[in-house]
């Protein structure tokens, strides 16, 4: 918050914050769990990110004879072919993009309510809580995959209401943490006492809660992110992708479909998972790790 | 547990249940592009057939008279009329209800058993080489697709060797005797239980681990030792009994967990559940049937979470007063 110039009322705390941030990123890189995850999410974006741009996909390049369909790895086709004969190595590089995409904005969304709700619910308590929690307690309990195939079915399956129907279910769990991490932080002396030298409710907030629960939000936002990547492979696979985009849940569904498992095209369905278990082991890895670092009890004992 | 306590539980699974309904006749009959409107306007149906569904749903009323139809049709468990089958959606429902049990049933004793026994051993050992492997080998199974860990046991199990079945829930023919007949499901029940299991037991292990790691550190525990108990018997005996409390909470959030991988296993492996029917019903847009699944979903999540609730309570005045 460079625009402040002038001192304010707790002022020392947003400087204290700020190295404690700073130590979460040094304790998640010396956490081996942390540094795999890592790691593993710079090659997952290396592939996704750049991968389309060296082997570009194009999926009206079908197979020229009925030789070229289903054909397992080989110079030609690293990764074989599919039921049309298409390149299964160029469609499994092309199809990572929707899966981060999606995870992503759905996180994005999550986050902003499920932050947003935690922090009033937390820092208000009372009645705007109890209100806030009855509801928030609802979403937890409704069972989320089932709720996103029914948002899909009813909504569309384009990339944005996948992402828009991800999102609104994903938040209630995120609330519930940052809630209850708002609830202690809001009864410590120091809030207390900017409180009482006049400091507004939304700058402590800003100033004195949020930067305290950053690091947790970002933990659950990895984990959050690792559910949205798979709530839109499980959406593809049941037939509820973006039908013009593809995505490796779409890639598994047309795998099962077209009946490459009777075939035994392992290859058409390693291929595609092994992407959505890399990207989401990644995040895992590192929403687990910053969870353990930012736990005193289980972190700093080692 | 009080009766002050049960009652004020079960008026709120009472007002959450009415909520369900509610958010259910929102979802499905009022929002825009609602199936049931986009329904009645089709020509998906003869005039006779639509004269009915305007009366089932009293569409010419208005909305809040509408609600108050759907409300009384719901009490009388009259979920409509399946466009597909032709059938009510209880009928379609009702042989599917009972696979969906069996499998969720089995595949969730299992993977609270072995998630626990899982995490359990790698706190015992904890900080150690095992410790790591269990909790990172975990979240490797956790990052799996249910649909694609499925599809690769289809391939070790199935395609590969022959091994066991992978699709239905019968074999065909040899269905001679409540014995074979048992024998034979219980083959088909195999590989997508298993699928459920190794998917979701990450869950309880890394929460049973992650709390018996507090636990094992406690005066009580360190007392235990000291009294000259073995390890295994202050692990097992003391420690795990009140590590259970959190493994109760994550059982009741589980369940709606678990129901999303059977609509991806059922789907996978053919198993004539509710989770196929889910699914067959989106490909067929057969909205009636998907709304009765999700409606059924809803209501057992939201009653198991209760039973979590009062078993919650139990255990812990149990733990508070020894």
């Amino acid at each position: 918050m460079s625009d402040e110039s002038l001192a304010q009322p707790g002022d020392a705390v947003a400087v204290e914050a700020a190295p404690a941030r700073a130590g979460v990123w040094r304790r998640l890189w010396r956490d081996p769990m942390g540094r795999a995850g890592v790691y593993l999410l710079a090659v997952v974006l290396l592939v996704v990110l750049v991968g389309p741009l060296v082997f570009p996909f194009n999926s009206q390049d079908f197979g020229t004879s009925a030789a070229s369909i289903l054909q397992p790895p080989s110079a030609a086709h690293w990764m074989g072919t599919t039921e049309l004969g298409q390149d299964v190595f160029r469609e499994f590089l092309a199809g990572g993009r929707i899966s981060l995409y999606v995870g992503l904005s759905a996180t994005l969304i999550a986050m902003v309510l499920g932050a947003g709700l935690g922090l009033v619910s937390g820092y208000y308590a009372g009645w705007r809580d109890t209100i806030l929690m009855r509801i928030t307690d609802f979403f937890l309990v409704l069972p989320t995959l089932p709720l996103i195939i029914v948002l899909a079915a009813l909504f569309g399956q384009s990339v944005l209401v996948t992402s828009l129907v991800i999102g609104l279910t994903s938040w209630p769990q995120t609330a519930r943490i940052i809630r209850s991490q708002v609830l202690s932080l809001r009864e410590r002396p120091l809030v207390q006492r900017v409180r009482s030298l006049g400091a507004g409710d939304l700058r402590i907030m800003r100033v004195h809660i949020l930067p305290n629960v950053a690091p947790l939000i970002f933990a659950n936002l990895a984990l959050v992110l690792s559910g949205a990547i798979l709530a839109q492979a499980a959406l593809a696979f049941l037939g509820l992708g973006d039908p013009v985009q593809v995505s490796w849940g779409t890639t598994l569904h047309n795998a099962f479909d077209s009946g490459a498992m009777s075939s035994g095209a392992w290859w058409y369905v390693l291929t595609p998972g092994v992407g959505i278990v890399a990207m989401v082991l990644a995040f895992s890895l590192i929403g687990h790790s910053l969870d353990r670092v930012l736990n005193p009890l289980q972190g700093g004992r080692a | 547990m009080t009766a002050r306590y049960l009652g004020r539980k079960v008026a709120t699974l009472a007002l959450t249940l009415y909520v369900t309904v509610s958010f259910n006749f929102l979802l499905f009959h009022v929002l825009p592009g609602n199936p049931v409107q986009m329904l009645a306007r089709s020509g998906h149906f003869s005039p006779a057939a639509r004269v009915q569904l305007v009366r089932l749903f009293g569409l010419n009323h208005p909305l809040f008279e509408q609600y108050l139809i759907y409300l009384k049709n719901m009490l009388h468990g009259n979920l409509g009329f399946s466009y597909v089958y032709r059938e009510p959606v209880t009928t379609v429902m009702g042989g599917a209800i009972g696979n969906t049990l069996i499998l969720v049933g089995t595949a969730t004793v299992v993977t609270i058993v072995v998630g626990v026994i899982v995490g359990v051993i790698a706190a015992s050992r904890a900080h150690s080489l095992t410790d790591a492997s269990i909790t990172v080998g975990s979240l490797a199974l956790w990052s799996m697709p249910d649909f694609f860990t499925g599809m690769i046991l289809i391939f070790l199990f199935g395609v590969w060797t022959h091994a066991l079945p992978v699709s239905g829930i019968v074999t065909s023919g040899v269905t001679e005797g409540l014995w074979a007949h048992t024998l034979d499901v219980g083959r088909h029940l195999i590989l997508p239980a298993l699928t459920l299991v190794l998917v979701n037991a990450a869950e309880f292990s890394l929460i049973t681990r992650n709390t018996l790691v507090d636990v094992l550190v406690e005066d009580y525990v360190v007392t235990a030792r000291a009294k000259g108990l073995s390890r295994r018997r202050v692990v097992w005996g003391h420690a795990v009994r009140n590590a259970m409390l959190p493994v109760i909470t994550a059982a009741g959030l589980y369940v709606g967990m678990i129901l999303g991988g059977a609509i991806q296993v059922e789907t996978v492996f053919s198993w004539p559940g509710m989770g196929l029917l889910i699914y067959n019903s989106v490909e067929q847009r057969d909205y009636p049937v998907l709304e009765g699944c999700f409606f059924l979903f809803a209501i057992a999540v939201i009653v198991t979470n209760f039973i979590a609730d009062l078993l919650y309570h139990l255990l812990d005045a149990r733990v508070r007063r020894t």
